[in-house]
């Protein structure tokens, strides 16, 4: 019959042009996108003390790490000219004082639910002063070797204890591994991340 | 010629799964695109630093921006490093204080201590106007900081 054949011969909706809308919404994705993660320096800052608690006990000068950079970005480490090359090998050392040596920082012996037994901890803090005048620059470039000591530190007490580094550790911990979690607690009290700030100084005072 | 029929007679490549393909990869991108919430108003070029790690839960960090404003807006403002929050220039660090309250109503209250507040901060900037804001986030108990930088290889 006559209308059968006409309804024969309806075509298909062309979708050839379905091809280029795709490629244009993909185009305005492509050009929208950015992957920047976000990376940083993570700190905690010091909680505020209560306004009548008497000022701490002050610390004995072996224990002081004095990093103190000036108004026109020099670094001066123990009151001497400092190399940044060198800091990081120098804050591990004084942290660990692997020789016991009187000049660096003492260790105290803490009794720790987590490790089961008594553990020695360092007593030093590493004191970083800046002045208003300190670019932002120089303050990070010093941040960022006290946190790579501290990460090495970290780092080589988990290899000789658990066998796996602190940052494997972490990542572990983060996918809810229980285990790589207590370890990562471990670590962190054995070697506790004591870095203190002093509020800039005045420039030129 | 034998031949010349032969290859006369060799069909179009099919283009009838390219749609399929774009389309797959047009979903990826969807996915994975974030829109920037933001207009910056002020310059921040990050500081490298090698020992960055990386900021879990993007919603649990709020970011404060320091930085010299962009050059549209320096005949309004100055050239002096300014503090941006949200979408506006703060006059005063005072203003942060209203700002992480802000910050705290928009997370769950389960997971408001674990608020990371990510400073990014240009480096041409002098400490003085970070240590005032990070005097002030101690002020309001928001303690977790992060010194936002470039991942730098060592």
């Amino acid at each position: 019959m006559a209308r059968q054949k006409k309804k024969r011969e309806v075509q298909e909706i062309n979708a050839s042009s379905m091809a280029d809308i795709a490629f244009l919404l993909l185009v305005f994705f492509l050009v929208t996108t950015t992957f920047d993660s976000d990376y940083g320096i993570q700190r905690r800052l010091p909680e505020k003390p209560p306004s009548d608690q008497p000022p701490p006990p002050p610390i004995n000068r072996r224990n002081i790490f004095l990093i103190l950079v000036n108004s026109k970005d020099e670094m001066y480490v123990n009151g001497e000219v400092g190399d940044i090359n060198l800091l990081k090998e120098e804050v591990k050392n004084f942290i660990l004082n692997p020789t016991n040596d009187e000049t660096l920082s003492a260790k105290k012996e803490v009794v720790s639910e987590k490790w089961g037994k008594t553990i020695l901890v360092s007593k030093g803090v590493v004191s970083l002063q800046t002045d208003r005048n300190t670019s932002y620059n120089r303050y990070i470039e010093v941040q960022n070797v006290l946190a790579a000591a501290f990460n090495d530190l970290k780092n080589d007490l988990a290899l000789s204890e658990f066998k796996t580094s602190y940052d494997e550790l972490k990542e572990m911990a983060t996918k809810g591994n229980v285990k790589a979690k207590e370890n990562v607690e471990k670590v962190d009290e054995a070697i506790p991340l004591s870095i203190s700030e002093a509020t800039p100084r005045k420039s030129g005072s | 010629m034998f031949r010349k029929k032969g290859s006369k007679s060799l069909p179009a490549v099919s283009t009838a799964s390219l749609p399929d393909i774009v389309f797959m990869l047009l979903f990826f991108f969807m996915v994975s695109t974030k829109m920037k919430e933001i207009t910056l108003k002020v310059e921040v070029k990050k500081p490298n630093a090698s020992a960055a790690a990386k900021l879990e839960d993007e919603s649990l960090v709020k970011t404060v921006y320091i930085g010299k404003p962009t050059a549209e807006l320096r005949a309004q403002f100055g050239t002096e490093p300014r503090i941006q929050l949200n979408d506006v220039l703060a006059n005063d660090v005072s203003d942060l204080d209203a700002a992480v309250q802000d910050w705290r109503n928009e997370i769950n209250e389960a997971e408001r201590l674990k608020m990371t507040i990510n400073l990014k901060i240009d480096k041409e900037t002098k400490m003085g106007i970070v240590t005032d804001v990070k005097d002030r986030l101690r002020e309001v108990n928001a303690l977790k900081i992060s010194y936002s930088s470039m991942k730098a290889k060592e």
